[in-house]
């Protein structure tokens, strides 16, 4: 039953990798996403220094 | 300084706010539907088999890659004729995600080639075009890092960005007009799509995931451009600030 769901019908080859990579991407796209908006916030943090962010 | 310009971008923050947990959950919620709809509840196709299954995939990775460049032009409309400050970082902060759309709906697109047509590529309208797009985005890319004012880099790629929107139409009519190995439309089409309910289900939630997961990660990289931007904007008032007290 396993063994079947994973060979897909023979075509595993070509049906996991799409699957996988479409996975890949969205993961890459929105981890890389976040962490540059947090790195940011920091560094504007850092360089107002205390500040009123508003000002 | 224009502060009016800012008032815009501080109401974005507030929107984004409010809305990214909604696109953020949303999108899980839809995907999860998706995967589940689409490689254990749907059928194999009768002529396709389980490759039917790459679709799921391949073409909402196709929508979004048209999708997201429709959006871009009209962020590059926008910061060409009004210089709307949220149009200008809007093109750069989603231009890498259309890319990465359509890198995978080209990937995608070859593995499913390469059972059904006995081909991982062939240079027909629709490929090629879909290609372009890749290309064009690249393009984008470069264009509005390539100068040391990001004003100047904005404009540039605006208007490539413009230009390039005729590739749009020549993607989805390419089926129509030109002879290929390529499926036409099933589901965008004007009478019932042609495609059967128990395939379309997982199609659509996957389509809804793939878009509300756009637009989640386009507000965080909206947000990520909009603090970098104040962020240069501190350090010119400082060198500014320097040049002056060493004047005195």
């Amino acid at each position: 039953m396993m063994a079947a769901f994973l060979d897909m019908g023979g075509y595993a080859a070509f049906v996991w990798p799409a699957w996988l990579l479409s996975a890949a991407i969205l993961v890459a796209v929105s981890v890389s996403s976040v962490r540059r908006l947090r790195a940011l916030e920091r560094e504007l943090a850092e360089a107002e220094g205390g500040r009123d962010p508003h000002s | 300084m224009n502060w009016h310009r800012y008032a815009s971008p501080a109401n974005f923050k507030r929107l984004s706010d409010r809305l990214l947990p909604w696109a953020a959950g949303g999108a899980a919620l839809f995907l999860a539907a998706g995967v589940w709809s689409g490689l254990v509840v749907s059928p194999a196709d009768y002529q396709q088999g389980e490759t039917v299954r790459i679709m799921y995939v391949h073409v909402p990775a196709a929508w979004m890659s048209m999708f997201v460049y429709a959006n871009m032009a009209v962020a590059a409309a926008a910061a060409l004729v009004w210089r709307h400050p949220l149009a200008e970082v809007a093109g750069r902060a989603i231009a890498p995600v259309g890319a990465a759309f359509t890198f995978l709906c080209l990937v995608t697109g070859s593995l499913w080639g390469k059972p059904m047509w006995g081909t991982w590529w062939v240079w027909d309208a629709r490929l090629t075009s879909v290609l372009i797009l890749f290309f064009v985005y690249l393009a984008y890319m470069a264009l509005n890092a390539a100068f040391d004012e990001p004003e100047r880099g904005a404009r540039a790629s605006a208007v490539l960005a413009l230009v390039g929107a005729i590739n749009l139409p020549v993607i989805k009519f390419s089926v129509d007009w030109w002879n290929t190995l390529h499926q036409p439309a099933s589901v965008t089409r004007l009478d019932a799509p042609a495609i059967d309910p128990s395939m379309l289900a997982p199609l659509l939630a996957m389509a809804i995931g793939f878009t509300l997961f756009f637009v989640a990660v386009a507000f965080v990289r909206i947000r990520a451009e909009l603090v970098e931007r104040r962020l240069e904007a501190l350090r010119h008032a400082r060198v500014a600030g320097e040049a002056a007290a060493e004047r005195t």
